[in-house]
């Protein structure tokens, strides 16, 4: 604890005392779940006599300070000496709680009506950040309106919307540099929009036509560009957490001033890639931001059913990793907290484990219906009242730098873009055939080269079997 | 020969290899003659691994007692002390996570090679294989290159069991975006392994343990820090006219003796070691049957679906006309290995079981 302390000065964002205070008393309070077990005279000196030790009494406050305190008086304590250190014992038989008597707090600025918190520790946010974020998130609201709205058109195959997580989205990205590779899940493409991919790419790569920079390959929403630092999205769950404590290790070896950040759902933490890619990260002090996006559900299954922890932020202590609980519908909270996590991962080289709170308002996908699983009025509570981009909007609007008039401008312009994405993407032309064959290796093998040629007989031979339009000339 | 010119000339392009066959065989029949230098297949690795880790800064291995402990084979004996604890990284017990790490790195530039302490153990990371390492470069639009190696033993050892002895050829050999290696001699330990951290294509190179203590003779070219075996190309290692042996890892060894019990009943059997599962080197086996007109195919691992049957099937498309008696297969027992010393004998193949087979195909027995 005395060792946080001292590292929080080197931080680059400086911690008031205030919460470096709420600091140790989160640190104290979460620790109460070991110490409380322990009778104060059996950590401090000898077991107690036999007659006490039957007598069990909770600690007071005070006493938990000095616990804390002398357990680095190594002269006092009696230790055990195990491989993995020096333990000190007690000879009282109880069990660590399997919760903290309290949840882990959550870190937030603004109130639901947009004010900030007083007292608050943020990152300040200047007037053309913040019009620049608000004018994603409400893209990012609209880009997925409008093509989920072309999925049920029918007019592309699948999509999975972020509503509701504009917040993290968004702020998040904000916060990073633009060197720092993100290695996404799927519901992240704010991170995308917001260094510099166009609506238009966006909707090549729905339509997987002759624009898309993964030449049809994926399925819609598996954008990737490394161009934005930005990796394609893989459709398995949470392989993406190795990858980055992977990715994590290049930088450090490379000494590059950049951190690999990596998203993953509620769901995505049962995989044993979760386990994986913490735990490696932890030993090898690789530079990685693990943001953990808890939106309440993993498609149907709700998180009662996914785990039985205190969310994830507790999970990152059992791996040495430096976690934090964020609201995740605050982006003034997101912000900061991410910045303040990239910086330490850069500057010491560590992991980092951020657990954003959060709400799922759409579907999990075009292919899921969630009234089925869940009251529509809950659905609709989340959309309304607990929006993140109304209640980032109230803040922007207060502080004089938003108006109706623009909402309705920007409104309507990302509007008409967004249509004419579409239509564009729509009459796009398709891949070329030779498409099908590129890039499954570097340089393709020669039974590849057999397999393209009698294609392309194929094709010449019965041009009724494959009509114009239905592959691209190579041309 | 003639067989293997005729095809070249009617085919085009394949007359440089050939040649080159023609001409390292020469070679190295030259080096035979001065004092060949014998190198254990255990040696040839090791030597690989190092000299492409001196090459190329951006090569760093990974795997489960790698580095202090020499290598759980001893494959990588020497390396942390020469190239440090951040190129030689011994990692904690899940496959899935090294793996994962190693297929992150390879994304971001890096040049893994990454080790299964045995082929078994890699199905727990069997998806970053697949999913990640196979298919990124495709799915990314070759935004994502993946120039990882993941390497280890592979197939049977001796009285390990089912969950230590099965072959993992077929299984990574059917997936586009991997290639998939097996040597057999030290020479091809050294060109093949070098090939495969060389290439910017994620590579399954399948050892074998029970050979890592074998030596062969190696030439001066291949002990050379720039040698390097093409992928994709199979080798003859014994040319012969009556029947085809096609063979890879350990099995090649066996093959060998094999032809030798043939040769003394009359029957010169032309030995291939694949060296290359994918792509595999079809032209080669092809050509062979084209000359000898009978093939049997020897492999360790099961054989449903097997190596075996696909050079099988890759043979009635392209040389049907040529073959003169049914394809024989020789593979692994359809069991999970079992352990009893006796049992397992019988599981794996054996030279007697091919000799049997090459009879078989010249029509010599039932």
């Amino acid at each position: 604890m005395a060792i946080w302390l001292s590292r929080s000065k080197n931080l680059v964002f400086g911690l008031r005392q205030h919460l470096g205070l709420s600091g140790i008393r989160r640190h104290v309070s979460s620790r109460s779940a070991l110490t409380a077990p322990l009778s104060s005279t059996a950590v401090l000196r000898r077991p107690p006599p036999p007659i006490l030790a039957g007598f069990r009494r909770e600690s007071t406050a005070a006493e938990k300070q000095r616990d804390l305190v002398n357990q680095s008086d190594e002269e006092d304590v009696q230790e055990l000496d195990f491989p993995g250190g020096k333990v000190s014992y007690t000879c009282e038989l109880k069990f660590m709680p399997e919760c903290a008597s309290r949840r882990v707090p959550c870190y937030r600025v603004l109130d639901e009506g947009g004010n900030v918190i007083p007292l608050s520790d943020f990152s300040p946010v200047s007037e053309e950040l913040a019009v620049k974020m608000y004018g994603k998130m409400a893209t990012l609201q609209m880009m997925d309106n409008v093509f989920y709205e072309a999925q049920r058109q029918g007019r592309i195959s699948f999509y999975l919307t972020s509503v509701g997580e504009e917040a993290i989205n968004i702020a998040s990205a904000a916060a990073l540099s633009p060197d720092d590779v993100v290695l996404p899940q799927y519901r992240e493409p704010g991170i995308l929009l917001w260094r510099g991919f166009t609506l238009q790419e966006f909707a090549n790569q729905c339509f997987g036509n002759r624009g898309d920079y993964g030449k049809g390959r994926q399925m819609p929403i598996h954008y990737g560009s490394n161009r934005h630092n930005y990796f394609t999205v893989s459709s398995p769950i949470a392989t993406q957490l190795p990858q980055a404590a992977g990715v994590g290790y290049a930088l450090k070896m490379e000494k590059k001033n950049a951190c690999a950040v990596t998203f993953v759902g509620d769901g995505g933490t049962s995989e044993g890639d979760f386990h994986a890619g913490l735990n490696f990260a932890a030993v090898m002090e690789a530079p990685v931001v693990f943001i953990c996006r808890n939106n309440g559900y993993a498609i149907s299954t709700h998180i009662s059913e996914q785990f039985r922890s205190d969310g994830i932020v507790v999970k990152g202590q059992a791996y040495g990793i430096r976690s934090i609980r964020v609201d995740g519908n605050d982006t003034l909270a997101v912000y900061s907290a991410v910045r303040l996590a990239r910086e330490m991962a850069v500057t010491e080289q560590r992991p980092v484990l951020i657990e954003a709170l959060t709400y799922r308002v759409g579907h999990h996908s075009t292919s899921d219906d969630s009234t089925k699983y869940r009251p529509a009025d809950e659905i609709q509570y989340w959309k309304t009242t607990r929006n993140p981009v109304n209640r980032f909007r109230k803040w922007v609007e207060r502080n004089g730098w938003w108006s109706q008039e623009e909402e309705d401008e920007l409104r309507g312009n990302v509007r008409k873009q967004l249509l004419e994405a579409i239509q564009v993407a729509e009459k796009s032309g398709k891949q070329p055939l030779k498409e099908l064959f590129n890039d499954v290796y570097d340089v393709p093998t020669e039974n590849l080269a057999e397999q393209e040629v009698g294609l392309r007989e194929l094709v010449g031979k019965y041009p009724q079997d494959y009509p114009i339009g239905f592959h691209a000339s190579d041309s | 020969m003639w067989g293997i010119l005729r095809r070249s000339i009617v085919d085009g392009g394949f007359s440089a290899t050939s040649l080159r066959r023609v001409r390292s065989a020469l070679v190295s029949s030259r080096s035979y003659a001065a004092a060949a230098k014998e190198m254990s297949v255990r040696d040839a690795l090791n030597s690989a691994l190092d000299e492409e880790m001196s090459a190329d800064p951006k090569v760093f291995i990974m795997g489960e007692e790698v580095g202090q402990y020499q290598g759980a084979y001893k494959i990588t004996k020497g390396l942390l002390e020469k190239y440090g604890p951040e190129r030689v990284c011994d990692t904690p017990i899940t496959e899935a996570g090294f793996a994962g790490i190693g297929v992150g790195a390879a994304y971001y530039g890096l040049k893994p090679v990454v080790e299964f302490m045995t082929f078994n153990f890699s199905m727990q990371a069997i998806d970053h294989i697949i999913n990640s390492a196979a298919k990124s470069n495709y799915m990314s639009a070759g935004q994502i290159a993946v120039p990882i190696v993941f390497r280890g033993p592979n197939g049977a050892a001796a009285g390990v069991g089912a969950q230590h002895s099965q072959c993992y050829a077929a299984w990574y050999a059917s997936c586009p975006g991997l290639k998939v290696l097996s040597p057999y001699s030290s020479e091809d330990a050294r060109g093949l392994l070098k090939a495969a951290i060389r290439d910017p294509d994620p590579v399954v190179f399948l050892e074998n343990e029970l050979l890592y203590g074998e030596s062969f003779p190696v030439s001066e070219e291949a002990l050379d820090s720039s040698f390097c075996l093409p992928i994709g190309k199979a080798k003859i290692e014994r040319e012969g006219k009556d029947v085809t042996i096609t063979a890879f890892s350990k099995m090649v060894g066996l093959a060998l003796k094999a032809a030798e019990m043939l040769s003394k009943e009359g029957i010169n059997a032309e030995v291939i070691n694949l060296r290359s599962i994918r792509p595999l080197d079809r032209a080669t086996v092809n050509a062979s049957v084209r000359k000898t007109n009978r093939l049997v195919t020897v492999e360790e691992g099961f054989p449903q679906h097997g190596v075996g049957a696909e050079i099988c099937t890759s043979v009635v498309e392209e040389s049907f006309g040529y073959l003169d008696a049914p394809i024989e297969r020789i593979s692994g027992a359809d069991v999970p290995m079992p352990y009893a010393a006796n049992l397992e004998r019988m599981a794996v193949p054996q030279a007697e079981d091919i000799v049997r087979a090459a009879k078989r195909a010249c029509f010599r027995s039932k």
